[in-house]
């Protein structure tokens, strides 16, 4: 089926040269600084830094270079890109020290001033340096190289580095976002796969629609998928790989297969096999092909996720009477229940960093998006909907995306921080469900 | 206009008001009018009508796919997380089960349906079970496994797009889906 849209859909990553390099050389104002300005992310940013992004000197792409840096940083929650079209200093050398006193005019906490040139090869430089307005320090300074129609994937990765700078945490704009592609009506609806860069930027559809597919998952360490189609003839789970648009299936089981998830090194993939209407967790050494049962409840078993380190799985059972979160070895063992409060918990999924389960849980008639840590303390609901569903982390493990289908049956993809107080649409403006957030490209 | 013409004009008001209020006021009250007499009703000559044909009985094919859905019903409901055969759901089934039983060349699909008020992947195991439970119920009254597969649509396949508990109860449905042998 992949075949046949490869022409429409080249999914292969273009081979990228993608260089940074720290800025050393300049003017003797280059010092690296203790950070003086801070955002704390773990406290949701009550109040956005404002930080100023003008337009980026030079050859070509600047203005829409800062475009892209302003995006990210405003939908993060943390920032507060200021408008400063009106500074008088216009930044001409990337080189030349910024003239403070116009920017600490603005208000403006941080600048990030930048530069882009072409060199004789038709490569694309990107310098950009990094300011604390008010002691007038360098926090950042930092070069890029790459194609000129790369630009995008520099800006994010500009993006990263000020984000980590400024909070302390790992940036996670250079990513990707797998997810379904909804259209149609709802009794009727198509769903194709898709995917697109974190910022909605670059939409491709894998699938032409004639199947119905599900629940995209990315493996932390390549840029591979492995989802679920559903056919009226059955089901299949496949592994899809990105860059080589080869793609295989798990096999052939007696009943329905479902729920896959990669392990954490992405050599495994867990996943439900269905056997006359009992559903259990099964894990497929990827190598070997080798598949060896993981639960054996009557109960329904699934929703495997791995925990970071690969020693445990989390899954939903409603074994104990209704669908709770559970914790196991990978071998099956020392199976553990982890939720306890009323209603009905799904779709554990394991934070890259280990410190939460992100989950779906049900409760007075509303669906929640909601964290709690692996031993199932100190729960957290972060949103509340008609139907909410299907967290995904970034890589960073602090800012969850979901889908929301109000009552009008319409998915679309939110995003939420792990504070539940920066809650916002995807930058994605068409209908999706069943996200899944990519690790850091290279 | 002279003093006396103005004068006199004045006292013919006062006097006609005057005159209107004693009319008013002595006024009877109208009484409803007698029935106006109805005319004789007009024989007139009855139109033509040709005997009529007589009527064609019109129904499903018996064994054939209409015959299943509308004579015996494709589909039966389940109650909320639930995938046990509900009472009003067993005649249904033993329905199928018998019309299966008389027509042994068609084979059947099961479709386990879930509603919208659960996640996918748990309803995708809700939906086999419910699946499983029509299954075993047909095989208890008769019909061949081999003639029967079961899947899942989850929540992916509604049949009503509704959000209120009416849509959902249609929505949490096993569904028997003829595949092959029908007339």
């Amino acid at each position: 089926m992949l075949g046949k849209n490869k022409r429409e859909t080249p999914m292969r990553l273009k081979a990228l040269v993608l260089m940074a390099a720290v800025l050393m050389s300049g003017p003797a104002f280059v010092t690296p600084a203790a950070a003086q300005i801070e955002v704390d992310i773990n406290a949701g940013a009550v109040k956005p830094m404002p930080i100023a992004v003008p337009a980026f000197s030079g050859a070509t792409r600047g203005a829409e270079i800062a475009q892209v840096i302003t995006g990210n940083l405003e939908r993060s929650g943390l920032f507060q890109p200021l408008n400063v079209s009106g500074v008088p200093d216009k930044l001409a050398d990337v080189n030349i020290q910024p003239r403070f006193p116009d920017w600490q005019a603005t208000g403006a906490q941080a600048l990030i001033n930048g530069q882009v040139t072409v060199g004789p090869d038709g490569g694309l430089r990107v310098d950009f340096r990094l300011w604390d307005v008010f002691s007038q320090q360098q926090l950042l300074g930092l070069q890029f190289s790459s194609t000129p129609d790369n630009w995008r994937r520099v800006a994010h990765k500009i993006s990263d580095a000020v984000y980590e700078r400024l909070t302390g945490e790992k940036g996670y704009f250079d990513t990707r976002v797998a997810f379904v592609a909804e259209s149609g009506p709802k009794l009727n609806r198509v769903k194709r796969l898709a995917i697109m860069d974190q910022d909605g930027a670059n939409p491709q559809y894998l699938t032409d629609g004639s199947y119905i597919v599900m629940t995209p998952r990315f493996s932390s360490t390549s840029q591979e998928l492995t989802y679920m189609a559903l056919r009226p003839t059955g089901s299949s789970i496949y592994l899809l790989n990105l860059e080589t648009s080869r793609q295989e299936t798990v096999g052939k089981f007696p009943g329905m297969v479902f729920a896959p998830r990669f392990s954490p090194d992405g050599g495994k993939v867990a996943f439900s096999v269905e056997r006359a209407g009992n559903s259990d967790i099964y894990v497929m050494d990827l190598r070997s092909r080798a598949t060896t049962r993981i639960t054996t409840d009557p109960a329904i078993d699934t929703s495997p996720s791995f925990s970071p380190d690969g020693t445990k799985i989390a899954f939903n059972s409603d074994r104990g009477g209704q669908a709770q979160l559970y914790v196991m070895n990978t071998d099956g063992s020392g199976v553990r229940r982890i939720s306890y409060g009323g209603g009905r918990y799904t779709t554990p999924v394991w934070s890259p960093r280990g410190d939460f389960i992100a989950f779906t849980k049900q409760t007075g008639g509303q669906f929640h998006i909601g964290v709690m840590r692996p031993d199932g303390s100190d729960e957290r609901l972060l949103t509340t909907s008609y139907l909410d569903e299907g967290p995904t982390w970034a890589p960073n493990g602090r800012v969850l995306m979901f889908f929301r289908e109000g009552g009008g049956g319409v998915p679309k993809l939110w995003t939420v921080d792990i504070t539940g107080r920066i809650l916002r649409p995807a930058a994605y403006n068409g209908s999706g469900s069943d996200p899944a957030w990519s690790p850091l490209l290279d | 206009m002279s003093f006396d013409t103005q004068r006199a004009a004045r006292l013919a008001l006062v006097g006609l008001a005057a005159a209107s209020l004693a009319a008013c006021a002595s006024r009877p009250k109208p009484q409803p009018a007698a029935p106006a007499p109805q005319p004789p009703p007009v024989q007139e000559p009855a139109p033509y009508t040709p005997p009529q044909p007589p009527p064609v009985a019109q129904g499903p094919l018996p064994g054939s796919v209409q015959d299943f859905v509308v004579n015996v019903g494709d589909r039966v409901y389940f109650d909320t997380d639930e995938y046990s055969v509900r009472a009003d759901a067993q005649p249904v089934l033993a329905g199928q089960a018998q019309w299966l039983n008389r027509y042994s060349a068609v084979k059947v699909r099961i479709e386990g349906n879930a509603d919208e008020r659960g996640t996918r992947e748990y309803n995708l195991a809700l939906g086999a079970r419910r699946a499983n439970a029509v299954r075993d119920f047909l095989i208890a009254q008769g019909v061949a496994a081999s003639r029967i597969e079961t899947i899942s649509f989850g929540k992916e396949k509604p049949i009503d797009a509704g959000t209120t508990e009416e849509a959902w109860a249609k929505n949490r449905n096993g569904h028997t889906a003829i595949t092959d042998g029908a007339r």
